[in-house]
């Protein structure tokens, strides 16, 4: 029996026969389609996705005429900070720009938080003064809200997750409730100042990630934002495919927040005026890569076919059916972009 | 974070349009200004620029574009429109407005 080279969701390689790849796609299929009641995929989408997965050739790409554009994520940081190269990151900007063929870049702090950024945001603005005198394509700021930072000790609120296991859920709460406060008032004002700098658009990454009061915080920061910067573009990134409910009773204009996927959290940022949504969806490390990517393009799929915005898919390490490695091999992510985009309709990555 | 070969370099290669090689940048501009969906905005910028979408991908095509609209590119410099320059031309060919552009014109009394 012919087996193909694939790989697991941690990244390692694995040979599977056809058999074992087609019930593995069935299956990431009818899991995102149980978790998030959406539509499963087509007979002929899972074909597709085999074919994808059993490609011959390293990469692959998608048809001609279908290609889409990118946004990253602390994407000035990768040169600078993680490959501890001696650049200045509006140089890592054009490099970018110039040599990597990106259609944007986000400047980012080492420290990728709004709290910490606002400390120093007087020493970003130049950077991103001098990226947009000298860039062509869009340059957006980009940071996370991250609101587990307003928690004592080094913020002013009390630690929901220690108030928690104390049974003090009224007090959990209300200290979610007035880290939401912090986080906005941080990044309208880092916002802000990235506007007065020239920056095409502010990149709220990885909203969520301290749960529905995270991810309220963001969708606030983004209405207000837009309200006092109609020119400046939002991108909300998601920080995972479903929103914890660590506050539980939030709701954002008559929705409960805890426990959206994907194509459910696309209409609270449309509500809230983000110009792009970034989903996410999570990689399970101890499944393979098909059963992964079938399981990602069924909540993509749903969730383009209700969104107004352009989606710009989270396909890095651990998240868009990219295996949980430090460098994940390009036959997976290119295989993931392709389904992403043929079949699941993105409009970016 | 993550590694920029394993993930921009290879979505680049793979599936994206590649920025100032092509007519990427300004296909992300129309995204982030008026939330366009991909098709509509590369139906909006091949409008402008009076191409069909499927020629905003092809760098040989796109590059004399860019070349005698001044939009700025990657290489071939010489007397090219650098950086604000080619925004400047960008946000007039498109109909937008840049918020870089906008200022540079307020700081230099435009």
């Amino acid at each position: 029996m012919d087996k193909y080279f694939t790989r697991m969701g941690d990244g390692s390689g694995v040979y599977m026969s056809a058999e074992e790849i087609k019930e593995d796609i069935l299956q990431g299929v009818k899991d995102a389609a149980d978790r998030g009641k959406i539509p499963e995929l087509t007979a002929e989408e899972m074909d597709y996705i085999f074919e994808i997965v059993t490609m011959p050739g390293n990469i692959v790409g998608v048809e001609r005429g279908r290609e889409v554009v990118n946004t990253s994520d602390s994407g000035s940081c990768k040169m600078t900070y993680h490959a501890n190269i001696a650049m200045e990151r509006s140089t890592s900007v054009l490099v970018s720009e110039k040599v990597l063929g990106a259609d944007s870049v986000d400047i980012g702090n080492m420290d990728y938080s709004y709290k910490a950024v606002k400390q120093i945001v007087h020493n970003e603005t130049p950077v991103m003064e001098l990226a947009q005198l000298n860039t062509v394509m869009p340059v957006l700021y980009g940071s996370m809200p991250n609101l587990g930072l307003y928690t004592k000790p080094d913020g002013p609120v009390d630690n929901w997750s220690e108030l928690l296991p104390m049974a003090k859920i009224d007090e959990a709460r209300a200290a979610q409730e007035e880290a939401v406060e912090h986080a906005v008032r941080d990044m309208v004002f880092v916002a802000g100042e990235m506007y007065a700098a020239g920056a095409d658009g502010i990149n709220l990454d990885t909203c969520g990630a301290s749960g529905d009061a995270d991810y309220l915080a963001s969708l606030l920061a983004t209405e207000k934002i837009k309200e006092k910067y109609p020119n400046l573009g939002v991108e909300f990134g998601a920080a995972g495919e479903f929103v914890l409910g660590m506050h539980g009773k939030l709701e954002y204009e008559g929705t409960r927040i805890a426990g959206l996927y994907p194509h459910k959290q696309v209409k609270l940022a449309e509500k809230a005026g983000a110009n792009i949504f970034g989903p996410v969806v999570n990689t399970n490390t101890s499944k393979s890569f098909p059963w992964n990517l079938a399981r990602t393009v069924t909540f993509i799929k749903a969730c383009s076919e209700v969104a107004e915005i352009p989606l710009h898919i989270n396909v890095g390490m651990g998240v868009g059916g990219v295996p949980m490695t430090e460098i994940p091999p390009v036959d997976a992510v290119t295989r993931a972009d392709k389904a992403l985009i043929e079949i699941g309709k993105a409009d970016g990555l | 974070m993550g590694d920029p070969f394993s993930l921009e370099v290879a979505h680049t290669l793979s599936s994206c349009m590649s920025g100032i090689r092509t007519a990427g940048d300004l296909v992300l501009r129309m995204q982030l200004a008026k939330s366009m969906r991909i098709d509509e905005a590369k139906k909006y910028v091949a409008e402008k620029l009076g191409v069909e979408p499927i020629d905003l991908s092809d760098s040989d095509r796109m590059f004399e574009i860019r070349k005698k609209l001044n939009l700025g590119r990657p290489f071939d410099l010489n007397r090219a429109p650098r950086g604000i320059e080619a925004k400047i031309n960008i946000a007039r060919v498109l109909g937008i407005t840049i918020n870089s552009v906008e200022l540079f014109k307020e700081k230099t009394g435009f």
